[in-house]
Protein backbone atom coordinates (compact mmCIF):
# COMPACT_ATOMS: atom_id res chain seq x y z
CA UNK A 1 0.00 0.00 0.00
CA UNK A 2 2.78 2.35 0.90
CA UNK A 3 4.48 1.59 -2.38
CA UNK A 4 1.39 2.61 -4.32
CA UNK A 5 1.11 5.83 -2.37
CA UNK A 6 4.82 6.29 -2.97
CA UNK A 7 4.14 6.25 -6.70
CA UNK A 8 2.01 9.31 -6.21
CA UNK A 9 5.01 11.30 -5.08
CA UNK A 10 7.30 10.34 -7.94
CA UNK A 11 8.52 13.37 -9.82
CA UNK A 12 7.87 15.79 -6.98
CA UNK A 13 10.69 17.49 -5.16
CA UNK A 14 11.95 15.81 -1.97
CA UNK A 15 10.47 16.55 1.43
CA UNK A 16 10.68 19.78 3.37
CA UNK A 17 14.04 21.47 3.58
CA UNK A 18 15.90 21.43 6.86
CA UNK A 19 14.73 24.42 8.81
CA UNK A 20 16.56 24.90 12.08
CA UNK A 21 20.16 25.91 12.70
CA UNK A 22 22.50 22.91 12.49
CA UNK A 23 25.57 22.41 14.65
CA UNK A 24 28.46 24.46 13.33
CA UNK A 25 26.49 27.67 12.85
CA UNK A 26 27.39 28.88 16.34
CA UNK A 27 30.69 28.78 18.23
CA UNK A 28 30.90 26.49 21.25
CA UNK A 29 30.97 29.34 23.81
CA UNK A 30 27.89 31.00 22.32
CA UNK A 31 26.09 27.65 22.00
CA UNK A 32 26.95 26.90 25.65
CA UNK A 33 25.65 30.28 26.84
CA UNK A 34 22.41 29.73 24.91
CA UNK A 35 22.02 26.22 26.38
CA UNK A 36 22.51 27.72 29.86
CA UNK A 37 19.83 30.37 29.28
CA UNK A 38 17.47 27.75 27.85
CA UNK A 39 18.07 25.36 30.74
CA UNK A 40 17.22 28.12 33.21
CA UNK A 41 14.00 28.80 31.27
CA UNK A 42 13.15 25.08 31.25
CA UNK A 43 13.86 24.61 34.97
CA UNK A 44 11.69 27.61 35.86
CA UNK A 45 8.97 26.36 33.48
CA UNK A 46 8.99 22.86 34.98
CA UNK A 47 8.70 24.31 38.48
CA UNK A 48 5.91 26.74 37.56
CA UNK A 49 4.03 24.12 35.55
CA UNK A 50 4.28 21.73 38.45
CA UNK A 51 2.90 24.36 40.83
CA UNK A 52 0.07 25.77 38.77
CA UNK A 53 -0.79 23.73 35.68
CA UNK A 54 -4.25 22.19 35.81
CA UNK A 55 -4.52 18.54 34.80
CA UNK A 56 -7.58 19.34 32.68
CA UNK A 57 -5.27 21.28 30.34
CA UNK A 58 -3.05 18.26 29.56
CA UNK A 59 -4.86 17.25 26.33
CA UNK A 60 -4.69 20.86 25.12
CA UNK A 61 -0.96 20.85 25.84
CA UNK A 62 -0.51 17.71 23.72
CA UNK A 63 -2.67 18.92 20.84
CA UNK A 64 -0.96 22.34 20.80
CA UNK A 65 2.45 20.68 20.58
CA UNK A 66 1.29 18.33 17.81
CA UNK A 67 -0.21 21.24 15.84
CA UNK A 68 2.93 23.36 16.19
CA UNK A 69 5.10 20.44 15.02
CA UNK A 70 2.88 19.94 11.95
CA UNK A 71 2.57 23.65 11.18
CA UNK A 72 6.34 24.13 11.38
CA UNK A 73 6.64 21.62 8.52
CA UNK A 74 4.45 23.84 6.38
CA UNK A 75 6.89 26.22 4.73
CA UNK A 76 5.04 29.02 2.98
CA UNK A 77 6.44 31.11 0.15
CA UNK A 78 7.66 34.55 1.15
CA UNK A 79 9.73 36.52 -1.35
CA UNK A 80 12.82 36.02 -3.47
CA UNK A 81 12.96 32.22 -3.37
CA UNK A 82 12.69 32.21 0.40
CA UNK A 83 10.13 30.43 2.55
CA UNK A 84 9.02 30.80 6.13
CA UNK A 85 7.25 28.65 8.66
CA UNK A 86 5.42 29.00 11.95
CA UNK A 87 7.42 29.08 15.15
CA UNK A 88 4.39 28.89 17.45
CA UNK A 89 5.73 30.32 20.71
CA UNK A 90 3.05 32.97 21.11
CA UNK A 91 0.30 30.51 20.13
CA UNK A 92 1.53 28.04 22.75
CA UNK A 93 1.77 30.71 25.45
CA UNK A 94 -1.68 32.20 24.75
CA UNK A 95 -3.26 28.74 25.00
CA UNK A 96 -1.17 27.28 27.83
CA UNK A 97 0.65 30.14 29.53
CA UNK A 98 4.37 30.91 29.27
CA UNK A 99 5.57 27.98 31.41
CA UNK A 100 3.78 25.05 29.79
CA UNK A 101 4.19 26.90 26.49
CA UNK A 102 7.96 26.91 26.90
CA UNK A 103 7.96 23.17 27.62
CA UNK A 104 5.86 22.54 24.50
CA UNK A 105 8.30 24.49 22.33
CA UNK A 106 11.31 22.74 23.89
CA UNK A 107 9.69 19.34 23.28
CA UNK A 108 8.87 20.13 19.64
CA UNK A 109 12.39 21.36 18.89
CA UNK A 110 13.97 18.44 20.76
CA UNK A 111 11.95 15.90 18.75
CA UNK A 112 12.82 17.70 15.51
CA UNK A 113 16.52 17.56 16.35
CA UNK A 114 16.67 14.06 17.81
CA UNK A 115 14.27 12.21 15.51
CA UNK A 116 14.13 14.24 12.28
CA UNK A 117 17.69 15.57 12.19
CA UNK A 118 16.34 19.10 11.87
CA UNK A 119 18.43 21.41 14.03
CA UNK A 120 21.68 20.58 15.77
CA UNK A 121 22.19 19.24 19.28
CA UNK A 122 24.97 21.63 20.36
CA UNK A 123 22.92 24.58 19.10
CA UNK A 124 19.60 23.18 20.36
CA UNK A 125 19.72 25.52 23.33
CA UNK A 126 19.91 28.47 20.95
CA UNK A 127 17.12 27.08 18.75
CA UNK A 128 14.83 26.55 21.76
CA UNK A 129 15.65 30.03 23.03
CA UNK A 130 15.22 31.87 19.72
CA UNK A 131 12.11 30.05 18.51
CA UNK A 132 10.59 29.10 21.85
CA UNK A 133 11.52 31.18 24.88
CA UNK A 134 11.54 34.49 22.97
CA UNK A 135 7.93 33.86 21.95
CA UNK A 136 6.60 32.05 25.01
CA UNK A 137 8.04 34.48 27.55
CA UNK A 138 8.84 37.69 25.66
CA UNK A 139 5.96 37.35 23.22
CA UNK A 140 3.54 36.47 26.00
CA UNK A 141 4.56 39.56 28.02
CA UNK A 142 3.87 41.71 24.95
CA UNK A 143 0.56 39.88 24.45
CA UNK A 144 -0.60 40.56 28.01
CA UNK A 145 0.43 44.22 27.80
CA UNK A 146 -1.44 44.65 24.51
CA UNK A 147 -4.53 42.90 25.90
CA UNK A 148 -4.47 45.44 28.74
CA UNK A 149 -4.36 48.31 26.26
CA UNK A 150 -7.15 46.77 24.15
CA UNK A 151 -9.57 46.44 27.04
CA UNK A 152 -9.00 42.94 28.32
CA UNK A 153 -8.05 39.56 26.94
CA UNK A 154 -11.55 38.70 25.79
CA UNK A 155 -11.62 41.67 23.42
CA UNK A 156 -7.93 41.95 22.61
CA UNK A 157 -6.94 38.32 22.28
CA UNK A 158 -6.70 37.97 18.50
CA UNK A 159 -5.10 41.32 17.56
CA UNK A 160 -2.75 41.23 20.55
CA UNK A 161 -1.64 37.70 19.67
CA UNK A 162 -1.07 38.75 16.05
CA UNK A 163 1.20 41.64 16.97
CA UNK A 164 3.05 39.59 19.60
CA UNK A 165 3.51 36.75 17.10
CA UNK A 166 4.99 39.08 14.49
CA UNK A 167 7.31 40.66 17.06
CA UNK A 168 8.40 37.25 18.35
CA UNK A 169 9.59 36.20 14.90
CA UNK A 170 11.52 39.42 14.30
CA UNK A 171 12.99 39.25 17.83
CA UNK A 172 13.92 35.58 17.46
CA UNK A 173 15.60 36.24 14.11
CA UNK A 174 17.45 39.20 15.64
CA UNK A 175 18.66 37.00 18.50
CA UNK A 176 19.85 34.40 15.99
CA UNK A 177 21.67 37.08 13.99
CA UNK A 178 23.44 38.37 17.10
CA UNK A 179 24.44 34.81 18.06
CA UNK A 180 25.79 34.22 14.53
CA UNK A 181 27.72 37.49 14.71
CA UNK A 182 29.17 36.80 18.17
CA UNK A 183 30.16 33.32 16.98
CA UNK A 184 32.17 34.84 14.14
CA UNK A 185 30.12 32.86 11.62
CA UNK A 186 29.24 36.02 9.73
CA UNK A 187 29.35 39.76 10.18
CA UNK A 188 26.83 40.76 12.82
CA UNK A 189 25.59 43.91 11.06
CA UNK A 190 25.08 42.06 7.79
CA UNK A 191 23.40 39.16 9.58
CA UNK A 192 21.11 41.50 11.50
CA UNK A 193 20.00 43.30 8.37
CA UNK A 194 19.43 40.09 6.43
CA UNK A 195 17.70 38.13 9.21
CA UNK A 196 15.47 40.99 10.33
CA UNK A 197 14.82 41.98 6.72
CA UNK A 198 13.35 38.64 5.70
CA UNK A 199 11.67 37.82 9.02
CA UNK A 200 9.70 41.06 8.91
CA UNK A 201 7.79 39.26 6.13
CA UNK A 202 7.88 35.76 7.62
CA UNK A 203 6.41 37.26 10.81
CA UNK A 204 3.26 38.19 8.88
CA UNK A 205 2.72 34.48 8.27
CA UNK A 206 3.28 33.79 11.96
CA UNK A 207 0.72 36.45 12.86
CA UNK A 208 -1.87 35.12 10.39
CA UNK A 209 -1.53 31.48 11.45
CA UNK A 210 -1.54 32.39 15.16
CA UNK A 211 -4.65 34.57 14.76
CA UNK A 212 -6.43 31.97 12.62
CA UNK A 213 -5.74 29.17 15.11
CA UNK A 214 -6.96 31.29 18.04
CA UNK A 215 -10.02 32.43 16.08
CA UNK A 216 -10.82 28.78 15.36
CA UNK A 217 -10.64 27.93 19.06
CA UNK A 218 -12.71 31.01 19.90
CA UNK A 219 -15.46 29.98 17.50
CA UNK A 220 -15.45 26.24 18.20
CA UNK A 221 -14.40 25.78 21.83
CA UNK A 222 -13.92 29.09 23.69
CA UNK A 223 -13.94 27.21 26.99
CA UNK A 224 -10.44 25.93 26.15
CA UNK A 225 -9.09 29.44 26.74
CA UNK A 226 -9.95 29.09 30.43
CA UNK A 227 -7.73 26.06 30.90
CA UNK A 228 -4.59 28.20 30.95
CA UNK A 229 -5.51 29.90 34.19
CA UNK A 230 -7.61 27.09 35.63
CA UNK A 231 -6.63 26.29 39.16
CA UNK A 232 -7.13 22.91 40.66
CA UNK A 233 -9.91 23.28 43.19
CA UNK A 234 -10.92 20.65 45.68
CA UNK A 235 -13.16 18.19 43.85
CA UNK A 236 -16.66 19.63 43.75
CA UNK A 237 -18.41 16.30 43.80
CA UNK B 1 -0.60 5.09 31.24
CA UNK B 2 1.25 6.03 34.40
CA UNK B 3 1.67 3.95 37.52
CA UNK B 4 1.23 7.00 39.71
CA UNK B 5 -2.17 7.79 38.24
CA UNK B 6 -5.05 6.43 40.27
CA UNK B 7 -7.61 6.88 37.50
CA UNK B 8 -7.20 4.83 34.32
CA UNK B 9 -9.35 7.20 32.27
CA UNK B 10 -7.89 10.15 30.41
CA UNK B 11 -8.21 13.60 31.90
CA UNK B 12 -11.56 15.17 31.09
CA UNK B 13 -10.81 18.25 29.03
CA UNK B 14 -12.58 21.57 29.21
CA UNK B 15 -13.78 23.54 32.18
CA UNK B 16 -16.85 22.00 33.72
CA UNK B 17 -18.94 25.17 33.68
CA UNK B 18 -18.74 26.17 30.05
CA UNK B 19 -17.54 23.11 28.18
CA UNK B 20 -20.13 21.54 25.89
CA UNK B 21 -21.47 18.19 27.01
CA UNK B 22 -21.46 14.90 25.18
CA UNK B 23 -18.94 12.38 23.97
CA UNK B 24 -17.85 14.42 20.94
CA UNK B 25 -17.24 17.47 23.11
CA UNK B 26 -15.37 15.40 25.67
CA UNK B 27 -13.00 13.96 23.11
CA UNK B 28 -12.43 17.23 21.25
CA UNK B 29 -8.71 16.62 21.47
CA UNK B 30 -9.02 13.70 19.06
CA UNK B 31 -10.38 16.24 16.55
CA UNK B 32 -7.47 18.57 17.38
CA UNK B 33 -5.01 15.76 16.81
CA UNK B 34 -6.66 14.92 13.48
CA UNK B 35 -6.30 18.57 12.43
CA UNK B 36 -2.59 18.43 13.31
CA UNK B 37 -2.20 15.25 11.27
CA UNK B 38 -4.04 16.88 8.37
CA UNK B 39 -1.72 19.89 8.52
CA UNK B 40 1.30 17.55 8.42
CA UNK B 41 -0.11 15.78 5.35
CA UNK B 42 -0.83 19.09 3.62
CA UNK B 43 2.65 20.31 4.54
CA UNK B 44 4.27 17.20 3.09
CA UNK B 45 2.32 17.72 -0.12
CA UNK B 46 2.20 21.46 -0.65
CA UNK B 47 4.89 23.15 1.47
CA UNK B 48 7.40 25.40 -0.26
CA UNK B 49 10.73 23.71 -1.02
CA UNK B 50 12.62 26.99 -0.91
CA UNK B 51 15.06 27.53 1.98
CA UNK B 52 13.53 29.22 5.02
CA UNK B 53 14.63 32.60 6.35
CA UNK B 54 17.69 31.38 8.24
CA UNK B 55 18.86 29.01 5.50
CA UNK B 56 18.37 31.61 2.78
CA UNK B 57 20.56 34.02 4.76
CA UNK B 58 23.11 31.24 5.35
CA UNK B 59 23.28 30.53 1.61
CA UNK B 60 23.49 34.24 0.69
CA UNK B 61 26.25 34.93 3.19
CA UNK B 62 28.15 31.74 2.45
CA UNK B 63 28.01 30.02 5.84
CA UNK B 64 25.51 27.31 4.94
CA UNK B 65 28.43 24.91 4.59
CA UNK B 66 29.43 25.48 8.23
CA UNK B 67 26.51 23.29 9.28
CA UNK B 68 27.41 19.79 10.42
CA UNK B 69 25.17 16.80 10.88
CA UNK B 70 25.21 14.85 14.14
CA UNK B 71 23.43 12.04 12.30
CA UNK B 72 21.24 10.95 15.20
CA UNK B 73 17.81 11.23 13.59
CA UNK B 74 16.14 8.00 12.55
CA UNK B 75 13.76 9.91 10.23
CA UNK B 76 16.24 12.41 8.73
CA UNK B 77 14.75 15.41 6.96
CA UNK B 78 11.17 14.30 7.69
CA UNK B 79 11.49 11.16 5.59
CA UNK B 80 11.08 7.46 6.21
CA UNK B 81 14.24 5.67 5.02
CA UNK B 82 13.41 3.45 2.06
CA UNK B 83 10.26 5.33 1.16
CA UNK B 84 10.44 7.94 -1.58
CA UNK B 85 8.76 11.19 -2.39
CA UNK B 86 5.78 12.82 -0.77
CA UNK B 87 4.55 9.61 0.84
CA UNK B 88 7.75 9.40 2.85
CA UNK B 89 7.22 12.87 4.29
CA UNK B 90 3.51 12.23 4.88
CA UNK B 91 4.26 9.15 6.98
CA UNK B 92 7.16 10.87 8.78
CA UNK B 93 4.98 13.89 9.51
CA UNK B 94 2.12 11.82 10.92
CA UNK B 95 4.58 9.78 13.00
CA UNK B 96 6.07 13.05 14.26
CA UNK B 97 2.65 14.41 15.24
CA UNK B 98 2.03 11.21 17.23
CA UNK B 99 5.46 11.29 18.92
CA UNK B 100 5.15 14.96 19.90
CA UNK B 101 1.59 14.51 21.21
CA UNK B 102 2.47 11.46 23.31
CA UNK B 103 5.67 13.00 24.66
CA UNK B 104 4.00 16.26 25.69
CA UNK B 105 0.88 14.49 27.01
CA UNK B 106 3.09 12.32 29.25
CA UNK B 107 5.09 15.39 30.29
CA UNK B 108 1.82 17.06 31.25
CA UNK B 109 0.71 14.01 33.24
CA UNK B 110 4.01 14.08 35.06
CA UNK B 111 3.91 17.78 35.93
CA UNK B 112 0.33 18.97 36.16
CA UNK B 113 -1.52 19.24 39.44
CA UNK B 114 -3.99 16.52 40.13
CA UNK B 115 -7.30 17.10 41.82
CA UNK B 116 -6.28 14.84 44.68
CA UNK B 117 -3.21 16.96 45.47
CA UNK B 118 -5.14 20.08 46.24
CA UNK B 119 -8.18 18.40 47.69
CA UNK B 120 -6.07 16.64 50.28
Amino acid sequence: MLASIGGFGVGLAPGPVQMHAPDGFLSLPIAAIMWALTLVAIVVSVKKTNETFDERAIPLMGVTAAFIFAAQMFNFQVIGGTSGHLLGGVLAAVLLGPWAGTLVMAAVIAVQGLVFQDGGLVVMGANIFNMGVVGTMGGYAVYRALCGVLGGEQRGRIPAAGVAAWLSVVAGATAMAIELGLSGTTDVAVALAAMAGIHVFIGIGEALVTMAALAFVQVSRPDLFHLRDARMLPAAA
Amino acid sequence: MSETTPSPTPTPPGTPDRAPKGRLARYWWVVGLAIAGGVAILAATFASRDPDGLNAVAIDQGFKGAGTDPGVGVLPGYTIPGLDGTASTIVAGVVGVAIVFLLVFLLGRLLARRRKDTAA
